[in-house]
């Protein structure tokens, strides 16, 4: 007989070991999410995925899955809590979505609409994030920074580079690091087919010469809900 | 003999851009047709549209743009004062929008270049003429200085937005923008 948990009422089946992330995402169903990717192991830093198992708040990235769960996700107390966090990445970092190659293709966007934010709601900090524009091919716009360490990881485990570091505290701290001497990316071996190249959610790693090719209306998110497109590409 | 027709009372309507471009007003004129009823429905009060000067008791407030400079803000306090719903239209008014692309800049480092230091831009010095409203230190959206009932994202925020939201609050409705009328850019 298959394991199941309960994920809003409904039966999921999982394999021992599969976090409820990673069992509801081969069911179809949409945890809302930033800093998870089905690629890597869970670093667990977003927290955006915080369910209720059997009454308290858990992350379900990085909770294993257990037999007889009662887990809540998509309720009006969760979708609140997460929507306030998403207002706070809002204003921590420097969103202007109009002038943001990534607009249309931004997880953090994407899931904003999804949980129907419609303002930043706290004060704005406007911090003061520099560019790194030195590679050839890829731009840094560290203005829409996350925080989420997936290109740390990619670069590292993938790539087998370390070209990126998470370092400093605190809001107007805590940044990305380039590991090279100057600090700049051109002076590292980052190349634009690496895979944290493309494993930005939001619009801080871009390549070069491409923004706005495709047109509003065509892009990731213009055609279905971020919850919608979790449904489709289930097994 | 034909019953008297009932005396609806129209909503009475302010907007203004502050620091905006006037997008989300042309916007606003992109419902097309859909504006002749909404003239049998509303009547506005200070408007581009109408040059009346200041804001009388109004229903609804729509305040596009952000906060650059001290006129922005008795504007939007004005409006504040006389409106029962206010609206927070586009991106600026939500966030601060382009405008506040300046924000990691020094004001008096911005000033210096536009009139005096870069010569395809003039050398007329910085105006000081007293009719000049100050410049803020840094743009605002305008949520940090008014509370505001509603926010219509989109730079901007297309006609069919623009209209759900209307006669959302027409009909007594909290407004809600599903998939692709809810959108930042
Ligand atoms: S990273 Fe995403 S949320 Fe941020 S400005 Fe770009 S599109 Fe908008
Ligand atoms: S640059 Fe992108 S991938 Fe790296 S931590 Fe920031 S948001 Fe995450
Ligand atoms: S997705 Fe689980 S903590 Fe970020």
């Amino acid at each position: 007989m298959s394991l199941t948990f309960q994920l809003d009422g409904e039966d999921i089946a999982f394999t021992p070991g599969q976090s409820i992330m990673q069992a509801a995402r081969a069911a179809g169903v949409y945890i809302p999410h930033l800093c998870w990717h089905p690629d890597f192991p869970a670093h667990g830093s977003c927290k955006l995925c915080t369910v209720k198992v059997n009454g308290r708040f858990g992350s379900s990235c990085t909770m294993e899955a257990q037999a007889g769960m009662n887990v809540e996700n998509r309720t009006a107390e969760l979708d609140d809590k997460r929507r306030t966090m998403l207002q706070m990445f809002f204003v921590e970092g420097n969103h202007f979505c109009p002038s943001c190659e990534k607009s249309g293709n931004c997880a953090l966007q994407a899931t904003a609409y999804e949980l129907k934010m419609m303002s930043p709601h706290f004060d704005m900090f406007y911090p003061d994030r520099p560019v790194d524009a030195s590679h050839p091919d890829v731009l840094l716009d560290f203005n829409r920074c996350i925080m989420c360490s997936l290109c740390v990881t990619a670069s590292r485990e993938v790539d087998g580079k370390n070209v990126f570091a998470m370092g400093g505290r605190g809001i107007l701290g805590r940044r990305i690091h380039i590991n090279s001497e100057s600090g700049r990316l051109a002076d590292t071996d980052f190349a634009l087919t690496d895979r944290a190249a493309s494993i930005c959610p939001v619009g801080v790693i871009l390549p070069k010469r491409r923004g706005f090719d495709v047109p509003i209306g065509k892009r990731t998110y213009d055609k279905s809900p971020i919850s919608e497109q979790v449904k489709e590409k289930a097994p | 003999m034909n019953a008297p027709m009932p005396l609806v009372k129209k909503l009475r309507v302010a907007t203004t851009s502050l620091a905006g471009c006037f997008g989300c007003h042309m916007s606003l004129l992109d419902i097309d047709e859909r504006i002749l009823k909404l003239l049998d429905l509303v009547e506005f009060d200070r408007s581009p549209l109408t040059d009346i000067k200041h804001c009388g008791p109004c229903d609804l407030g729509f305040i596009e743009g952000g906060l650059c400079n001290a006129e922005n803000v008795h504007v939007l306090r004005e409006f504040r004062t006389h409106c029962k719903i206010i609206v927070a239209v586009g991106a600026c008014a939500i966030n601060g929008g382009l405008p506040a692309q300046r924000n990691h800049l020094d004001l008096r480092d911005i000033l210096e270049e536009v009139y005096q230091t870069e010569h395809l831009l003039g050398r007329a010095g910085i105006p000081n003429d007293p009719e000049l409203p100050l410049p803020l230190n840094k743009v605002h959206p305008i949520h940090e200085v008014v509370k505001v009932d509603y926010f219509l994202p989109g730079c901007p925020p297309s006609a069919d937005a623009i209209w759900k939201l209307l006669t959302d609050l027409l009909a007594g409705r909290t407004p809600s923008l599903g998939h692709g009328l809810l959108h930042y850019d």
